[in-house]
C-alpha cells in the first residue's frame, strides 16, 4: 500500500519501546493480542480509539529502548497505517522496516501536524499532506536498498527471493 | 584518511578495503543471540524462509534469560520453543536455566564474544560486547531470521564519536558514573545512528566489569555500538577463556570522527538518573530526599562480581532499612558461585536482602520486583522509562552498586560516604 489517508494521534520525544508496548504483555508474541496493549501507558484506551488507517505522527526518537518487534508489530496490528517523526531510534527504524510499517522521517511534518488532523501520505514519493490545513510536507527518501526490503513485502521475503535466485 | 575501529571491522567483515560512514555495506556476522522474548519471534519468521538448517549451529546463541524461571505458563510456552528450536538445529550455545545467566553477563564470562568481531542480538543490550573491542549491536526478531539463515546481515557505516576520559577517578565514582555520566551531557538520542568509541586514560585503567557497563548503556544514547579497544586488561580476560581465535582492531591515528569529547573525570560525581529517562542524570550531592521502597542490584548493566563486591563492602554489618526491599540478582551462575565462596551472599541475607537466581526480572519489570503504583526503586538497571519495572505510576532511579547498597540502608538515595 503506497498510500495512505488517516487522523492524526499526537506524542511527543522519546516515545520508548516500553510505552508502545510494555514488557508485562511480551509473553506473547502474536500481533493481534499486542495491538490491545498499544501505548496503553500513554493512552490506556488507545487501541479503543484508533481507527484502521490511522497515522501516528511523534517527535524525536521514537522507539527508542528495547530491540522488541514486539513495538512495530503492535503499532501495525492496531491498524495504524504509517509513523511519521523527526527521528527514529536505529533497531525500531530496522524493525519496521523489516516487518512492513510504513515509517517516514520528517520533522518539519512532526512539528506541525496536530492531533486529530486528517493526513494523506503518499509512500513512494515521500509526500505527506495535512489535508486539515492544506500544509505539504517532503519525508526523507528511503535509501534504493531498504526499498528493495519494502517492494519485496519485507525483509523475510526480501531473502526468500534471495535465496531462489542463488539457487 | 584512516578508520575508526568499528568502521575497520565492517570493512574487515563485508570484504572491503574502507568503507565510509553512510555506505551500506553487506557484512559477515560471527555471533548471533536471541533470548526468551525475541527468540520466539525470530524462529517464527525463520521458519517462513523454508530452509532447515541455520548457517552455524555453533555461532548462534541462546539464552532463556528474561522471564526465566518461567514467570508464567504464557511465558513458559515462548521458552519451550526457543528450547525446542535449540535441539532441532543442535544449537550448542543454549543455556538452560541452572546453566544460565543474564545474557550479556554470560556470553562474555563463557568467551563467545571476541575483539574484532561482529556481534547481532535480538536484545538492545547486546552493544555490552564493544569493551572487548567487537563491533557489537542490538536488531529485531526478523533481522535475527534472516541471519540466521545467511550468517551476514546490512549495516549503514556509523560515524563514530570518541569519548576521551582524563583524570583521577573520585571515591565510589564507577564505569556507570561514567556512562549515566556521558548520557546526560549528550541526551537520549545524542548518538543516535553513530558509533560510541571510549577512550582516554581513565579507560585504559578500568576494570573489564566497568567497561562492560559502560559499552551496555550506549544504547541509551542512542547508539549502535559502544567500542573499547582491546588492551591487556582484555586480553588478560580473555586468557583461557576464548572460544574462537580472533584480532582485534585499532582506529587509525588519522582517523575521522564525527566528533571529539572529553571529560575531566576528576568533576564526575557518583551519578543517579531520575525518571523517566536515563538523560535525567545529576550528581549524588544534588538529589536531595528520596525516599525508596525498593533497591534492585544486578541486571546486565551491573550484576557482575565486581558490582557484588562493591555493594557487599557496604553492606557488611549492616541491615536494609525496614521500609525497603533490597533484591540482589548475580549475572550467572559462575558469579553466584564466586560471590557465595567470598561471602558476599552471606553478607545480602545477614543485612536481610533477598538473593535471586540469574534472571533480567525485574529490570524490564517482568518479575522478581515489580513495583505497585506509586512505589519507588532505585536500580544499578539501565532504563527508568515510564512502567518499566511495573506499574505506569511507578518510579526508577538508576544508579552504581555503591550508592544503591548505602541507599537500601538509609531507606533514601544516598552516597556510600553517609554509611561507611
Amino acid at each position: 500500500m503506497a498510500e495512505m489517508k488517516g487522523k492524526a494521534w499526537k506524542f511527543g520525544d522519546d516515545i520508548d519501546t516500553d510505552v508502545i508496548i510494555p514488557a508485562r504483555y511480551l509473553s506473547t508474541s502474536e500481533p493481534e493480542e499486542l495491538a490491545k496493549y498499544c501505548m496503553v501507558d500513554a493512552d490506556p484506551h488507545f487501541f479503543n480509539k484508533v481507527n484502521k488507517g490511522d497515522i501516528m505522527v511523534a517527535r524525536k526518537n521514537f522507539g527508542c529502548g528495547s530491540s522488541r518487534e514486539h513495538a512495530p508489530l503492535s503499532i501495525k496490528a492496531a491498524g495504524v497505517s504509517c509513523v511519521i517523526a523527526d527521528s527514529f531510534a536505529r533497531i525500531f527504524y530496522r524493525n519496521s522496516i523489516n516487518i512492513g510499517l510504513p515509517i517516514l522521517e520528517c520533522a518539519d511534518a512532526a512539528e506541525k501536524i496536530s492531533q486529530g488532523d486528517t493526513v494523506f501520505v503518499d509512500l513512494k514519493k515521500g509526500v505527506i499532506k495535512n489535508e486539515t490545513t492544506g500544509e505539504t510536507f517532503y519525508a526523507s527518501p528511503f535509501p534504493e536498498f531498504m526499498q528493495e526490503i519494502i517492494d519485496a513485502g519485507g525483509l523475510i521475503d526480501y531473502v526468500k527471493k534471495k535465496l531462489i535466485e542463488e539457487k | 584518511m584512516g578508520m575508526t575501529v568499528v568502521e575497520k571491522i565492517l570493512a574487515n567483515h563485508g570484504e572491503k578495503e574502507t568503507v565510509e560512514p553512510g555506505e551500506l555495506v553487506k557484512a559477515r556476522v560471527d555471533l548471533i543471540l536471541g533470548n526468551d522474548i525475541t527468540a520466539p519471534v525470530a524462529i517464527r519468521e525463520f521458519k517462513k524462509i523454508g530452509i532447515k538448517k541455520v548457517f552455524d549451529p555453533e555461532r548462534v546463541v541462546l539464552v532463556p534469560d528474561h522471564f526465566t524461571p518461567n514467570k508464567d505458563i504464557a511465558s513458559a510456552e515462548q521458552a519451550k520453543i526457543m528450547k525446542e528450536f535449540a535441539r532441532e538445529q543442535e544449537i550448542t550455545n543454549y543455556f538452560e536455566v541452572g546453566r544460565m545467566g543474564i545474557e550479556h553477563a554470560l556470553l562474555p564470562e563463557r568467551g563467545l564474544t571476541l575483539p574484532g568481531e561482529i556481534i547481532i542480538g535480538a536484545d538492545s543490550h547486546t552493544c555490552t560486547y564493544g569493551a572487548l573491542g567487537a563491533l557489537a549491536t542490538g536488531i529485531g526478531s526478523t533481522d535475527m531470521a534472516a541471519a540466521m539463515a545467511l550468517g551476514e546481515t546490512w549495516f549503514k557505516v556509523p560515524s563514530t564519536i570518541k569519548f576521551v576520559y582524563r583524570g583521577e577517578l573520585n571515591q565510589w565514582v564507577s564505569g556507570k558514573d561514567l556512562i549515566l555520566f556521558t548520557i546526560g551531557e549528550i541526551g537520549v538520542d545524542g548518538a543516535l545512528y553513530q558509533a560510541m568509541e571510549f577512550t582516554g586514560p581513565v579507560i585504559r585503567k578500568l576494570s573489564m566489569d566497568s567497561r562492560l557497563t559502560m559499552s551496555n548503556m550506549a544504547i541509551e544514547a542512542g547508539a549502535k555500538a559502544g567500542i573499547i579497544e582491546p588492551d591487556e586488561i582484555t586480553y588478560a580476560y580473555l586468557e583461557g577463556r576464548a572460544q574462537r581465535n580472533y584480532r582485534g582492531m585499532f582506529s587509525d591515528g588519522d582517523a575521522g570522527y564525527s566528533q571529539i569529547i572529553e571529560y575531566d573525570v576528576g568533576e564526575i560525581e557518583p551519578q543517579v538518573a531520575f525518571p523517566h529517562l536515563p538523560e535525567n542524570s545529576r550528581g549524588i550531592k544534588d538529589v536531595g530526599e528520596v525516599p525508596l521502597d525498593q533497591v534492585v542490584i544486578g541486571s546486565c548493566t551491573n550484576g557482575r562480581l565486581e558490582d557484588l563486591r562493591i555493594a557487599a563492602r557496604i553492606l557488611e554489618g549492616k541491615k536494609v532499612h525496614p521500609r525497603v526491599r533490597l533484591i540482589v540478582i548475580p549475572g550467572t551462575q559462575k558469579i553466584y558461585q564466586q560471590a557465595l565462596k567470598e561471602g558476599l551472599i552471606d553478607i545480602f541475607i545477614e543485612a536481610e536482602g533477598a538473593v535471586s537466581t540469574p534472571t533480567c526480572g525485574p529490570c524490564l519489570g517482568g518479575h522478581m520486583g515489580v513495583l505497585a503504583k506509586g512505589e519507588r526503586s532505585l536500580a544499578t538497571t539501565n532504563r527508568n522509562f515510564v512502567g518499566r519495572m511495573g506499574h505506569p505510576e511507578s518510579e526508577v532511579y538508576l544508579c552504581n552498586p555503591a550508592v544503591a547498597a548505602a541507599s537500601a540502608v538509609t531507606g533514601q538515595i544516598s552516597s556510600p560516604e553517609e554509611v561507611s
